[in-house]
């Protein structure tokens, strides 16, 4: 632990003033999105507690009852800003999240597979990569959200919905991955501690696993990380769009689109402090994967 | 039987395929394009022993070593370990162990992700020689003790090590199996002179103490002299003498292989100044007809570029050259 | 006078703990014609000495101490500017892969034609034709036609002759060669060595060969110095360093060299391995691996002093008992 304390890798994170400003950041996105239903003000799918009395209330405002301020305003149904867009970023970092550990989990596979077998294989697996990297991720995403849509009865689809916004996000997200990965385990397939564990007749599903694995895993962080960025833009995108996620479980991106709404009648606050959210929570991860990636990389510096 | 060698090629060649991608050769209307990198190969490699194989880059060197361990195979020709067909015997995880590789660049050759005592274990757990965790354990420490390393080094990571102590890895590693045979590809050449000292000695003394047999590929003549009891000098994919190596050092007798002796510089040398030599090793892709050395040869004549020469025994030396046999390949 | 004067010359590396000295206190001197080998393993300082000189140390790398003087003139502190007018011009530079010297988009022709004609006075007529017999006096065959070529139209042999041609085209004064032979075969190492050698003497221009390859230094240096752990341990005639080292490490890795001539048993190795800058033992850095350390050896470093035919940096037979 002392090793790891005093290794280059965390030495430079900690002389860099963005990665630890933009990881400061983000565990202050992450922590209030985990720990929303005990610090947000109110629970803002609690009808009970959502007074309409309250509705469209500007920034700094005291509530009707008076035992309290509206920060950052409320909507017109009186919920709370704050609050909503605490809940908000739970819904966005975990359909960012979900979609990329789902990207993560096919390109890995796909890219192992392909950079280790090659051939005939290799060559199916990445022109299928180069069609789906000719799509806009938004677009493939509104694309498989659409069939999905189209296939399946509507109680169902709702029902699915996270499953299949997840799905369709993820989907456009693994090229980039299954790329990387087919890259590197092409270099280390050829390495001679692959060899060595050829000769002793390492299986080669074990080969790839224990020994390729391990070594090409660091892009993919970068690009996960990257990846979730643009995986929580693309969901606010298509919630935004109107085929995210239901009204009832609103992320940021549904809290534009309805803040949106309003604000050309002056009610500024219900599109921009959720807008606000999203940007730095993306900017926050993008510096932080930038870094990484630099830090990866000891040519670049 | 007791007379049959650990290891032996039978007329092997292999050819790599180094054609462009199928795309461009269908698109720019090229044909296939071969490197036959390993041309008629024989030889018998007995228990105990040290056969090298030497040679500049592009020889095949490297590639007969990857044949013998059965990273590839051969196209023509048959490959025997301990009488048995290479993959019948590889097959087999009791044949299979007997054999192990040890490679050139000692950072490559161990995965950076393992600690030294997985990397050296990975043989053990693999042919299930262990009963256990604490008698893999201990199998590990003589391993690491065998090739001069400390029993606390295994718990550390690869990138600790210097170049020379990983290599002493990759022989612990070699070893872990109880091999027979262990085919070394220029497992000295990227260390600096005084590990190189260190390494080729301990490589005796394993030798010695375990009976192994050795396949030891290096382009440096003064090493393979050092390490060999036989020596096959390879140009383009051929032995083109090969015999005991003390014959082959005091005389050799085909132009290549007194080619190679006489560039070799010996900061002690006995010997007056070397002979510029004159040429490069031509395009494998595209080798000289006839006898390949032929372009380079200060005795070539029109059947050394028409006809390839078959072996002539001279003693106990196999030597493909017109000139030894027609008795022209005296030494001046 | 000397072409080049090295004076105690330190290569330091700052970093988060501390200060690492990788060349600690060289000195050397190299006259006209002459060929100095600068000979150690990985992590001797060699390479960092040439690239000192040359002024291309890789950052953070600084030149912490000491002087260099070509012909009599400071170049240490020179502006990055001035010395790049001196690399091509006064000093010419090989390495070990011809391709770091070689731009991959030009011919051969255009590349010796614009070395030659940005650093000496020649028409492009009259540097198309020094061009052509550079070729041909770096072995070359058919010049004339090969002078149109691109550097991959030529072998890993080749393209090292082009870049000693390269390096001599403007007529320097001093060559530094780092590792030139180390990625040739045998059979073309010779070659390169051999050509090396006469270019140096018919044209009394000073090379620094830098290698780790003792059997090139025996072939092809005047002097030798032999570093070890940033320091120069033993510097002397070649033939005097090669016969009868009296440094224990140059003596050691004389004997640690398997030898076609005279094959041995068992080879005498050296144990252990050069230490990391950061840790460079106090007292003679050499001494933890030294046979015959005694206690003077490991608290006082020793300076290079006159030894019967060689200098050497040891404490043996100077008065301990």
């Amino acid at each position: 632990m002392r090793d790891w304390l005093d290794s280059d890798a965390v030495h430079g994170f900690r002389t860099s003033p963005i990665a630890v400003l933009s990881c400061l950041l983000l565990w202050l996105l992450i922590g209030g999105a985990v720990l929303a239903p005990w610090i947000a003000p109110q629970n803002p799918f609690d009808l009970g507690r959502v007074s309409l009395m309250d509705s469209s209330q500007p920034p700094m405002s005291p509530a009707a009852d008076g035992d309290r301020t509206y920060f950052l305003g409320t909507d017109q149904q009186g919920r709370d800003m704050l609050s909503a867009i605490l809940y908000g970023l739970r819904v966005s970092l975990l359909v960012g999240g979900l979609a990329v550990a789902f990207a993560v989990v096919v390109g890995v596979t796909i890219g192992l597979v392909s950079g280790y077998v090659g051939g005939f294989v290799d060559l199916v697996l990445m022109r299928i990569a180069d069609v789906q990297l000719t799509f806009p991720a938004v677009l493939t995403a509104l694309l498989v959200d659409g069939s999905i849509r189209a296939a399946l009865p509507r109680s169902v689809h709702d029902s699915l919905q996270l499953h299949v916004v997840v799905f369709s996000i993820g989907i456009s997200l693994w090229p980039s991955l299954a790329r990387t990965v087919r890259g590197s385990t092409m270099v280390e397939r050829g390495k001679d501690y692959v060899l060595a564990a050829r000769v002793i007749g390492v299986p080669s599903w074990r080969v790839a696993l224990t020994h390729v694995l391990p070594n090409v895993v660091g892009p993919v962080m970068v690009i996960a990380t990257l990846g979730l960025g643009m995986a929580i833009l693309a969901e606010a995108t298509l919630s935004f769009l109107g085929v995210g996620l239901p009204a009832s479980r609103p992320s940021l991106g549904t809290l534009i689109k309805y803040g949106g709404d309003y604000l050309y009648s002056g009610s500024w606050w219900m599109a921009a402090f959720p807008g606000l959210a999203l940007m730095l929570l993306v900017l926050a991860i993008n510096l932080l994967g930038d870094w990484l990636r630099d830090a990866l990389t000891p040519g670049l510096r | 039987m007791v007379d049959e060698p650990v290891l032996r090629f039978d007329a092997v060649s292999f050819q790599f395929d180094v054609s462009g991608p199928w795309l461009q050769r269908v698109v720019g209307r090229e044909g296939r394009r071969t490197l036959r990198a390993v041309d008629d190969v024989s030889f018998a490699l007995p228990e105990g022993t040290t056969l090298s194989l030497v040679g500049e880059s592009g020889c095949g060197k490297s590639t007969v070593a990857r044949l013998a361990v059965g990273l590839y195979r051969p196209d023509g020709g048959a490959i025997h370990f301990e009488g048995q067909p290479l993959d019948v015997a590889r097959a087999q995880p009791a044949l299979r162990r007997q054999m192990s590789m040890i490679f050139q660049d000692p950072i490559a050759s161990l995965n950076p992700r393992w600690r030294v005592r997985s990397i050296i274990g990975e043989p053990i757990r693999l042919f299930g020689l262990a009963a256990d965790a604490s008698a893999l354990r201990r199998r590990v420490d003589r391993l690491l003790e065998q090739v001069g390393l400390s029993i606390g080094d295994g718990d550390r990571f690869p990138h600790a090590f210097s170049g020379g102590q990983r290599q002493r890895i990759s022989i612990a590693r070699a070893l872990a199996s109880e091999p027979r045979l262990l085919v070394c590809d220029e497992p000295t050449s990227a260390l600096d002179v005084s590990v190189q000292a260190q390494i080729l000695n301990l490589m005796r003394d394993l030798q010695r103490d375990l009976g192994l047999t050795y396949l030891f590929i290096s382009h440096n003549l003064a090493v393979v002299r050092h390490m060999s009891d036989r020596v096959g000098v390879m140009y383009l994919g051929r032995i083109v003498e090969q015999g005991p190596a003390s014959a082959i050092f005091a005389t050799p007798r085909h132009p290549y292989t007194r080619l190679l002796l006489d560039a070799v510089p010996d900061p002690r040398g006995l010997r007056p100044s070397r002979d510029p030599v004159v040429g490069e090793v031509p395009d494998p892709v595209d080798p000289p007809g006839g006898c390949p050395f032929h372009p380079r040869c200060p005795l070539a004549t029109d059947r050394c570029r028409m006809e390839k020469p078959a072996y002539t025994a001279v003693g106990a030396v196999q030597v493909a050259c017109h000139a030894v046999a027609e008795g022209r390949g005296a030494i001046a | 006078m000397p072409v080049l004067s090295v004076r105690d010359l330190v290569v330091e590396f700052p970093n988060r703990r501390g200060v690492a000295r990788a060349v600690d206190g060289v000195s050397f001197e190299i006259d006209p014609g002459e060929v100095l080998g600068l000979v150690g393993e990985s992590g001797a300082g060699k390479s960092l000495t040439g690239a000192a000189i040359v002024g291309l140390l890789p950052p953070p790398g600084r030149i912490a101490g000491g002087a260099i003087l070509l012909d009599g003139e400071r170049i240490d502190a020179l502006p990055p500017h001035r010395m790049r007018a001196i690399r091509g011009r006064r000093i010419g530079m090989i390495f070990q892969d011809p391709l770091t010297a070689l731009n991959p988009l030009f011919t051969v022709g255009q590349q010796l034609i614009e070395t030659m004609r940005a650093h000496l006075p020649l028409s492009h007529r009259q540097a198309r034709e020094r061009a052509i017999a550079w070729l041909a006096e770096v072995g070359i065959a058919a010049p004339s036609m090969r002078v149109d070529a691109y550097p991959n139209a030529f072998s890993g042999g080749m393209r090292q002759r082009v870049a000693i041609a390269l390096a001599l085209c403007a007529e320097p004064r001093l060559v530094i060669a780092d590792e030139p032979t180390t990625a040739l075969d045998v059979s073309i190492q010779a070659q390169i060595v051999a050509l090396l050698r006469r270019l140096a003497r018919e044209r009394g221009t000073a090379i620094l060969l830098i290698t780790h390859d003792m059997g090139v230094i025996a072939e092809t240096a005047d002097r030798v110095a032999v570093m070890y752990a940033g320091r120069i341990v033993e510097i002397g005639s070649t033939r005097a360093v090669i016969d009868s080292p009296s440094h224990p490490y140059a003596d050691g890795l004389m004997a640690s060299i398997p030898s076609l001539d005279r094959p041995v048993d068992r080879l005498r190795q050296i144990d252990g391995a050069m230490p990391r800058l950061d840790a460079i033992p106090a007292g003679c850095a050499f001494h933890p691996r030294c046979p015959s350390a005694f206690d003077r050896c490991r608290v006082e470093r020793p300076e290079l002093r006159d030894v019967g035919p060689t200098r050497s940096a040891c404490w043996l037979g100077q008065g301990h008992g």
